[in-house]
């Protein structure tokens, strides 16, 4: 399968230069696979969440490179980082970020706005996905009303309704009972065997031994120690 | 435009979410855009309403001084004045104050003259001989008295003066008609006792508008004790006098606007946690900073658009349908006749412009700085539940 995602010795260093300077990530070297599902396994601080930011071009590295689909990434400005973020990834975070107040289509179609998509097909995806994630029913409720399943399936919804080619996931089962996080692997095993490429980031065990994922790499201060051949 | 529409519905619904902070914030500004564009509106339709009284007032208007206060004028001054060229008609006035101490009011006593500017009656007629009275509409609600009623005044001998009100000025728009009475010469002569072959003052037509100066300064020259005032000297008084008392009202306002400054730079400066964590999503998720600040701005404009647009209407209905009545006690004048003021809608649109650039474009800056600062950093935070 060709290569969706490459990082090169990449480093990347908080509060550079000064007292309390971090680093995070260390010369980390990593190839990801196009329909590839990977989890990203380590301790609190082991560099986990930062390397997936980096990989989900939220971030830049203080040092290194890091390819998308071929493209160097890490030098890019803002607005293509953005674009790139937009156009290839899903995102499910460890705390949902769900904007609480509005309703579940509201939140779902957010990512959206900006893209200049038509109202037809925005409506046309949301049902889709609504359906196929089923809480149609519950879509113009306010998510602070919704369940926490419901609520997951909102963010997973969130995360899809791009069409991204890569779902990046922080902890995606931290909040969960293992009902709710054993649902929620289903529904990322499925998008998986359509072709997306899943990264995870977790220190759930549950995750990492689950039929879904094809490699673990096991992190540790920032650097990988192991788990780098599929 | 299915991207501005959808960022527009977004920020719509983003401010009915803090409906009570939104709603506080256009109650604020809203008040201090009508208070500012209150004394503006006013001052600017009551100078236009004197420059249009004055338009028909007098070309100059010759006053006597003695010993540095105002005398009464020798009419037969008249006539000298009538031989200088570029001069028309020269007419002496007789004309004075009186309070009514029973209502604590002021009004103005005018005999008819041939040079009385057009006055707009409501009903009735003009004074037509001795023994009649034609009034203004403040000075008939004071003294609740229609047409065909009895005026009574004190004349300058403390005897009781009776006048039959023959006709009623229009006061709507018209400060000047307001607290007039207007007499026949002769009982204005005998009301005041004033004796003959004086006047209160002269007034002169000049042929020339230009020539104006010079005449006046030919008279001067003619009367050394004499002191002509141009018709552009009394206009630059109206509006210097109407000029200082807005200044006096806009420097005690100026206080509302250092209250709603205070409101906006907290709001820039203390983006909420919440608001800070909706921007790192909105970016998270695939919204540009452009997005972000096209958001903010679409928020910043919603909020002060309306309440500049709700001040402005404000101020409009409480200086133009209800006759200012919170600021016609210190803006109008010296006169305590305050009948309801119809002013007439002058609106000058260089001053509102004016007022909405100092007022939005501050708003909007303090909107969208600081969500500008909260948007240009990475969306990485989010991921940490930031």
């Amino acid at each position: 399968m060709p290569l969706i995602i490459k990082t090169q010795e990449i480093n990347k260093y908080y509060n550079r230069y000064k007292a309390d300077e971090v680093r995070a990530l260390e010369d980390v070297t990593l190839t990801i696979s196009q329909g590839e599902a990977l989890v990203l396994n380590g301790a609190s601080g082991s560099g986990k969440t930062t390397l997936l930011s980096l990989i989900g071009c939220m971030a830049r590295p203080t040092s290194g490179s890091i390819f998308i689909q071929d493209k160097e990434v890490s030098r890019l400005p803002e607005r293509f980082l953005t674009n790139i973020r937009r156009q290839t990834f899903g995102f499910i975070f460890q705390q949902l970020n769900l904007i609480r107040d509005i309703s579940a289509l509201e939140n779902i179609l957010l990512p959206l706005y900006p893209s200049g998509t038509s109202i037809k097909e925005m409506n046309w995806r949301a049902k889709e996905i609504l359906t196929r994630l089923n809480i149609l029913k519950k879509a113009h409720m306010k998510v602070s009303a919704l369940s926490g399943g419901e609520q997951q399936r909102v963010a997973i919804a969130r995360a899809l309704i791009n069409q991204p080619q890569i779902i990046i996931a922080d902890e995606p089962t931290a909040h969960l009972d293992s009902f709710l996080a054993a649902e929620l692997l289903q529904i990322l095993t499925e998008l998986n065997r359509e072709g997306k490429t899943v990264v995870i980031a977790t220190h759930d065990p549950f995750v990492s031994r689950h039929k879904l994922i094809d490699r673990v790499i096991r992190m540790r201060d920032g650097q990988i120690i192991g788990g780098l051949e599929p | 435009m299915t991207r501005f529409l959808k960022i527009l519905e977004y920020a719509l619904s983003s401010l009915a979410r803090r409906k009570f902070k939104n709603f506080s914030i256009i109650a604020i500004y809203s008040f201090t855009i009508a208070s500012l564009a209150s004394i503006l509106l006013l001052t600017h339709s009551l100078k236009e309403i004197a420059v249009n009284v004055l338009a028909d007032g007098p070309d100059i208007v010759v006053q006597r001084l003695t010993g540095g206060r105002h005398d009464m004028i020798p009419a037969s001054n008249a006539q000298a004045i009538e031989k200088l060229i570029g001069v028309g008609r020269v007419t002496p006035r007789i004309w004075g104050y009186y309070y009514d101490g029973l209502y604590q009011t002021n009004y103005t006593i005018l005999g008819v003259h041939e040079k009385l500017p057009p006055l707009e009656m409501v009903k009735g007629r003009m004074v037509a001989r001795d023994g009649e009275c034609t009034v203004g509409q403040g000075v008939a609600t004071t003294q609740n008295a229609e047409i065909g009623n009895e005026l009574l005044l004190i004349n300058s001998k403390g005897i009781g003066h009776t006048c039959e009100i023959t006709g009623m000025f229009k006061a709507q728009s018209n400060l000047w008609t307001n607290d007039l009475i207007l007499f026949s010469q002769d009982d204005l002569q005998r009301f005041f006792a004033t004796p003959d072959g004086l006047a209160t003052d002269i007034i002169v037509e000049v042929y020339n508008p230009k020539e104006i100066p010079v005449v006046a300064q030919k008279i001067k020259q003619l009367f050394p004790d004499t002191r002509p005032v141009t018709l552009n000297e009394i206009l630059h008084t109206y509006q210097s006098v109407f000029n200082w008392r807005s200044g006096m009202m806009l420097t005690i306002f100026a206080s509302s606007l250092i209250a709603f400054s205070i409101l906006a730079w907290d709001k820039a400066t203390g983006i909420s946690g919440e608001e800070k964590q909706e921007i790192g999503i909105l970016k998270a998720i695939g919204w540009d900073t452009s997005d972000i600040l096209a958001l903010k701005f679409s928020e910043g404009s919603v909020i002060s658009v309306t309440s500049f647009l709700l001040g402005i209407s404000l101020a409009y209905i409480h200086v133009f349908l209800l006759g200012a009545p919170l600021l016609v006690p210190v803006l109008k004048g010296w006169s305590v006749l305050f009948p309801r003021l119809q002013l007439v809608p002058y609106v000058d649109m260089y001053q509102i412009f004016t007022l909405g650039f100092l007022t939005i474009i501050p708003y909007m800056a303090s909107t969208v700085l600081p969500s500008w600062k909260s948007a240009i950093t990475d969306p990485e935070s989010i991921m940490r539940g930031g």
